[in-house]
């Protein structure tokens, strides 16, 4: 089967998440859909897979337009997608699931479900009992019955969404070799999207790149991962010389910390941020960083490992304990993390003051906070709710409700979705902090943040942590290398 | 305040003239004359002292439960459990008024602290069951009224059964003494009304001019910015929850002592469901809710005598009231008909 997307857009209000982008696929062949975290990929293959329409642009599925009105709608024009999240119902068992899609009938055949089944799960050897619940599945077995399950309804073309976190190293050479098959053997078109350029480059014969919602292009691969990560990061920038700055004693440490989340394992973290450094960690959306962040601000509980705070152990102490302790954290979802939306700009400033009193003194809050829309340049009036304000303007709050002095400052894409002049305004700020001898811990997604900011730089690749590289002596090319998981 | 401001301040009329119409549409195609209804209905309701009165006897309790929801309301509480909490107050209240002998003076203000001391507990434990036992305040509510209506039964049949032998209906009556004062021979006690205009008072500043009222109006809106601001979630919601629980209890004190002498069977007649659907309707424009308490207490004690002058039921006022909530759920919201509604501009610059 030949698909092609032609010019399609999708705007989230201002946010344009696919800018005309216009692809090929042909069968018997795997693409990877590489591209740095709001490049637009999982937009553009919901799309594809039905799940929402573009707002314009068209679907050509062997040359005649279509058009998808759910994502069963999609798969029986032959195109289905494994998503991250897979969509089954985890309560209901393997083959009651199987089942719900396919048979419309008011008596179900299960004999014929469960052989038919069977023959397709033995086919590419994957390893699942119809008879058990999905809840009872780890995440590759529930991704090889979506598989299945899509299969079995027609798919020609199969679009997988990061098929390889969570999954452990057995199933996923099964998941390859089921591709290897599916696209060489069975002439199907297979759509990869991942972040890890390794397995691109083991698995695909051809690569398209999404940089902030446009195709930057195509490219065969195996090729060189500098390449990759060249078309995914943009150009490497021109280096800021940065003002040098005296490190102080150690503010955080960490000690042989690991975390386990159902999705991913963080492992054997050690780690160390002096006052008046500022630490970058990188790697790629889910690799551990906002996990790390979430341990240190005592959101997560760790297990395994000590965090210290300037010597002393705060591993079991609660987000409140060590926020009163001078520890601050801003996640990087404002009005679902840090924001209350309805609340005004005067109402955030007065719950986030260290002390209380019994009754709150609005005028004095009024005065408080019409300073610090100006001292922050925040466009709005002290009765703004945080919800009116712009993305920036929600940002530039959040620092203002940062209390002073502090001890460890933990940031989640400090400047993501800002721009150039907003960016440099809220670094300045926080090397006005470094100058108090506040310790900085912040996540970004771009590389060129990372290496430009930071005195100190770590990635994370799958949960494992990098060795710790100088942000003076690196570049995006060693980044891109530590990010894709090699040494 | 501009057209939109005012527009959404006077909302809630909308949904009551409409559950008006509605009604009236109904009883004109069942044969009957809606202004007949009406009329016999404010007869019942207001047509003399006595009937007046108990409107406002009625009125009170719901007042003070409907009061304290909006606490839990906006924290972001279902506190369904309300009812239970009322019935906690009233059996605590009882309790006092059968086994402590004594002046008044010193037995009313002894009722009215153990009947909102112990309502605020059963309150307390509904919101201790969800902060620590996960159970969701609506479930953990629903059987707590339960277990409060089954303590109730127990006692009446049981240990507080009238000397003269079980009757299941209720304890005997309480000394006089024990008795709210009332207001000629009516079921309306004066100081009910004094205790429900102090807790209005009080719930309105507390709302709007203490720390713990924002840190509230912070939770209800989201819980994880407020947790992530500093507020303890915990600690709050316990106390929304106790707050609520003692008003609740007061308003069950109120039944006993002064809407009947003694403690019944059904207490609190489903006093605390209608309280929620107060709070519903008023939607947190709080100076709404004694009105809108007001307007179902005169609904509820207008149909009551209904059929005594029409061919209709007395049920009218309980259709006329569950109308009125389908029409607040239905066009509870200004958007709903596109008026008041914010622009795309509003909302794209929101974002």
């Amino acid at each position: 089967m030949q698909v092609e997307l032609q010019d399609i857009h999708k705007f989230f209000g201002p946010v344009k998440a696919n800018a005309g982008i216009s692809l090929q696929f042909e069968g018997s062949k795997v693409y990877g859909l590489l591209g740095e975290n709001g490049a637009g990929k999982s937009t553009l293959m919901k799309i594809l897979s039905g799940y929402q329409p573009a707002d314009r642009g068209q679907i050509i599925l062997d040359s005649k337009p279509t058009y998808f009105v759910s994502p069963a709608n999609a798969l029986t024009q032959g195109i289905g997608m494994v998503y991250q999240d897979p969509l089954d119902i985890p309560p209901l068992r393997v083959i009651d699931n199987y089942l719900l899609a396919k048979d419309k009938k008011l008596i179900l055949n299960y004999q014929a479900a469960k052989k038919e089944m069977k023959d397709l799960l033995s086919k590419y050897n994957f390893d699942v009992d119809p008879d058990y619940l999905i809840e009872s599945l780890s995440l590759g077995q529930r991704q090889q019955l979506e598989l299945v399950r899509l299969l079995s309804g027609g798919a020609e073309l199969l679009i997988l969404d990061e098929p390889t976190t969570g999954i452990s190293a057995e199933q996923k050479e099964v998941l390859f070799d089921s591709i290897r098959r599916l696209a060489y053997d069975e002439g199907k078109t297979v759509i990869l999207v991942s972040h890890k350029l390794d397995e691109v480059q083991e698995l695909c014969d051809y690569a398209y790149v999404l940089r902030q919602g446009k195709l930057v292009g195509g490219i065969k691969v195996p090729c060189p991962n500098e390449r990759l990560v060249e078309m995914m990061f943009g150009q490497i920038p021109v280096r800021e010389v940065r003002p040098d700055h005296e490190l102080g004693k150690t503010v955080l440490e960490l000690k042989n910390l690991s975390i386990e989340t159902p999705r991913l394992t963080v492992q054997n973290i050690n780690l160390e941020v002096k006052s008046g450094e500022v630490f970058g960690l990188a790697g790629l959306e889910g690799s551990g960083q906002k996990l790390l962040l979430q341990a240190c601000a005592g959101l997560l509980r760790p297990s395994q490992g000590n965090l210290l705070l300037q010597d002393e152990e705060i591993t079991n102490w609660s987000y409140h304990h060590r926020q009163q302790a001078g520890v601050a954290y801003l996640a990087a979802g404002r009005l679902e993390e840090g924001l209350v939306a309805g609340l005004s700009i005067t109402e955030h400033i007065v719950l986030a003051q260290p002390k209380h009193d019994f009754l709150v003194d609005w005028r004095a809050a009024r005065d408080i906070t019409t300073e610090r829309i100006k001292t922050y340049q925040i466009v709005g009036r002290p009765d703004s709710t945080a919800d009116q304000l712009s993305g920036g303007n929600q940002q530039r709050l959040l620092f203002s409700l940062l209390n002073s002095p502090l001890k460890l400052l933990l940031l989640e894409h400090p400047t993501r979705g800002l721009d150039i002049r907003s960016t440099d305004w809220i670094w300045g700020l926080l090397n006005e902090r470094r100058k108090d001898g506040t310790a900085i811990l912040f996540m970004s997604a771009d590389l060129d943040e990372v290496i430009e900011r930071s005195d100190r730089i770590a990635v994370l690749s799958g949960g494992v942590m990098s060795r710790i590289v100088n942000a003076k002596e690196t570049t995006v090319d060693e980044l891109g290398h530590l990010i894709g998981g090699q040494a | 305040m501009n057209f939109k401001q005012s527009i959404r301040w006077f909302w809630p009329i909308i949904p009551i003239l409409g559950a008006l119409i509605f009604t009236a549409v109904l009883l004109i195609l069942f044969g009957a004359s809606p202004l007949e209804a009406a009329q016999s209905m404010w007869r019942g309701a207001f047509g003399d002292q006595s009937k007046t009165l108990s409107v406002l006897a009625f009125w009170i309790p719901l007042l003070l439960s409907s009061v304290g929801l909006l606490v839990t309301f906006t924290a972001g509480l279902w506190n369904i459990g309300v009812e239970g909490q009322i019935v906690m107050g009233a059996i605590a209240a009882s309790w006092v008024a059968l086994k402590f002998p004594g002046p008044q003076f010193l037995l009313i203000p002894l009722e009215i602290m153990a009947a909102m001391l112990a309502a605020a507990l059963w309150a307390g434990l509904t919101a201790i069951l969800k902060t620590r036992g996960g159970v969701h305040e609506i479930f953990g509510g629903l059987a707590l009224n339960n277990l409060a209506i089954i303590l109730t039964n127990y006692l009446i049949s049981g240990p507080w059964q009238p000397p003269e032998g079980g009757t299941f209906r209720g304890t005997q009556p309480f000394q006089a003494a024990a008795l709210l004062p009332r207001f000629a021979e009516s079921r309306f006690s004066p100081i009910s009304f004094v205790f429900a205009v102090i807790a209005f008072g009080l719930i309105i500043l507390a709302l709007r001019g203490t720390v713990w009222g924002l840190k509230l109006r912070a939770l209800g809106k989201n819980p994880r910015s407020a947790f992530l601001l500093g507020v303890s979630s915990e600690r709050e919601a316990i106390l929304a929850m106790m707050f609520c629980g003692a008003l609740a209890g007061l308003g069950g004190a109120v039944r006993v002592l002064s809407w009947f002498d003694s403690l019944r069977q059904s207490i609190s007649g489903g006093i605390g469901f209608l309280a929620l659907l107060v709070v519903m309707l008023a939607s947190f424009r709080m100076f709404w809710v004694p009105l809108i308490a007001l307007f179902f207490s005169a609904v509820l004690n207008g149909s009551i005598s209904l059929q005594l002058r029409t061919q209709l039921h007395s049920s009218l006022g309980g259709v006329l009231t569950g109308v009125l909530v389908l029409f607040m759920l239905l066009f509870g919201n200004p958007g709903v008909l596109r008026i008041g509604k914010r622009s795309k501009e509003e909302v794209r610059d929101e974002r």
